[in-house]
């Protein structure tokens, strides 16, 4: 028998979202922008900006825990021999549910780790977006009833399982050669921001080894948001809910903690107050989240291990923010952007489409 | 005779689905599935004893794993 992963076990799921739990508020306290100590989808956009993918002079910064993410699953994949590089499970497909889940993440303004986080802040219009990520996994869950799925990965060269994590690599070395100079909006090649969100930052050296030590944890724990609603949804089971309610319950006490607690819903930071869109825009994330078979974070510690769709995906997520920005989608502190709700509305239909034809039975 | 599951190469949470369905459908009381990641294999042993089911044995096996389950 192989040996047992303490983390998979139920007290490890649990250890895993404390932790979590703990540091998030903690890197917020180091300087990342209000209730995103970590978000996913926000960083990824951030990193998208540092590029100059899109150019949002406010969200611009190559953060250094998106790179952790990945290295530190990388790690850890290798100790524990569970490094498996694999491709072809539709990537294409897999791009595109990484788009417009970014899409629909930056109207809400935040991935779900960052909608705990908001609602552990006491952001009262999270409570909106975590019933609309709710309402997304179970439309989600219907298609996987009814034979959703995007096919088989194959073995692969190693190599190809290392191109995410080499790409991260390549990130890190940017951030190193070109680093911020003060005042300054472009170091070499990367963009930084002045001021907003994306001028917000923990020290790049403390958000990358805390980056580091969440992949290696969420690697052997596999940790996943969106699993977690949906394995309760699909199967009444609650191993991966634990680790996330947990997460709440501990950013919450961390939140109290550090004077970091602000109950209410209008004027919260990086946030709007647009009911409506904040459900609708997270619910068309949890839907591209659950056909995709991850949350953002999972897809980032998927790519770690070898998973070359899962990379595909990350990098869809990235280029979605550039066209959130470019065109208009991405939603600010005062409301949707002008070309939000459309955008929304399309990403609904590509989703309901790709679950409608993609069920074909796995041969 | 036992029923066999085939799961190598998917992704969460189709073998876990592929497992149930074969545990609540299948009409022999003993269920191989093969999974190739630790994720699956976990995620499929779970299940399986979330059932009541006994996960009877797990073995590597070329790129993953073989998991022997037996229903009471």
């Amino acid at each position: 028998m192989p040996v047992k992963n303490f983390f998979a076990t139920r007290w490890g799921i649990i250890g895993v979202g404390t932790i979590i739990g703990i540091l998030a508020p903690l890197l917020q306290k180091l300087g990342n922008p209000g209730n995103m100590g970590i978000c996913v989808a926000c960083f990824e956009r951030d990193i998208s900006g540092a590029l100059g993918l899109h150019r949002a002079d406010v969200v611009q910064y190559m953060r250094p825990e998106i790179i952790g993410f990945v290295l530190g699953s990388l790690i850890a994949a290798y100790i524990f021999k569970e490094f498996r590089p694999r491709v072809g499970s539709s990537p294409i497909v897999r791009f595109v549910l990484g788009a417009f889940a970014m899409i629909g993440a930056l109207v809400f303004l935040g991935c779900p780790w960052r909608t705990l986080l908001r609602l552990a802040g006491g952001d009262g219009n999270a409570i909106l977006g975590l019933l609309g990520l709710i309402f997304g996994i179970w439309i989600g869950t219907l298609f996987l009833k009814n034979g959703y799925n995007l096919g088989r990965t194959q073995p692969t060269h190693t190599t190809a399982g290392w191109m995410l994590p080499l790409i991260m690599l390549g990130f890190l070395v940017l951030m190193i050669v070109f680093p911020q100079i003060p005042n300054e909006a472009k170091s070499g090649v990367l963009f930084y921001s002045l001021k907003g969100p994306g001028a917000m930052h923990a020290p790049l050296f403390v958000a990358l080894i805390i980056g580091l030590g969440v992949g290696f944890l969420a690697q052997r724990s596999r940790f996943c948001t969106m699993g977690a609603i949906r394995d309760a949804v699909l199967f009444g089971q609650t191993h991966l809910l634990s680790g996330f309610i947990s997460l709440i319950l501990f950013a919450f006490l961390t939140n109290l903690v550090l004077g970091q607690f602000k109950p209410g819903f209008a004027g919260q930071p990086v946030a709007h107050t647009q009911h409506v869109w904040n459900f609708a825009g997270m619910a068309l994330a949890g839907l591209a989240f659950a056909l995709a078979g991850g949350c953002p974070g999972r897809q980032l510690f998927l790519s770690g291990e070898g998973d070359g769709d899962a990379a595909i995906f990350v990098l869809g997520m990235i280029v979605g923010a550039g066209f959130s920005h470019n065109f208009g989608l991405a939603s600010s502190p005062n409301g949707v952007g002008p070309y939000g709700i459309p955008a929304v509305v399309i990403g609904f239909l590509v989703c309901l489409f790709i679950g409608f034809t993609m069920r074909k039975k796995a041969v | 005779m036992a029923t066999t599951v085939d799961a190598r190469g998917l992704s969460c949470p189709q073998p876990v689905i592929m497992t149930l369905d074969a545990i609540k459908k299948g009409k022999d009381k003993e269920i191989i599935v093969f999974v190739d990641t630790d994720t699956s294999k976990e995620n499929v042993t779970r299940a399986a004893e979330s059932q009541g089911c006994r996960v009877k044995d797990v073995s590597p096996e070329k790129e993953g794993y073989r998991i022997t389950i037996t229903k009471d």
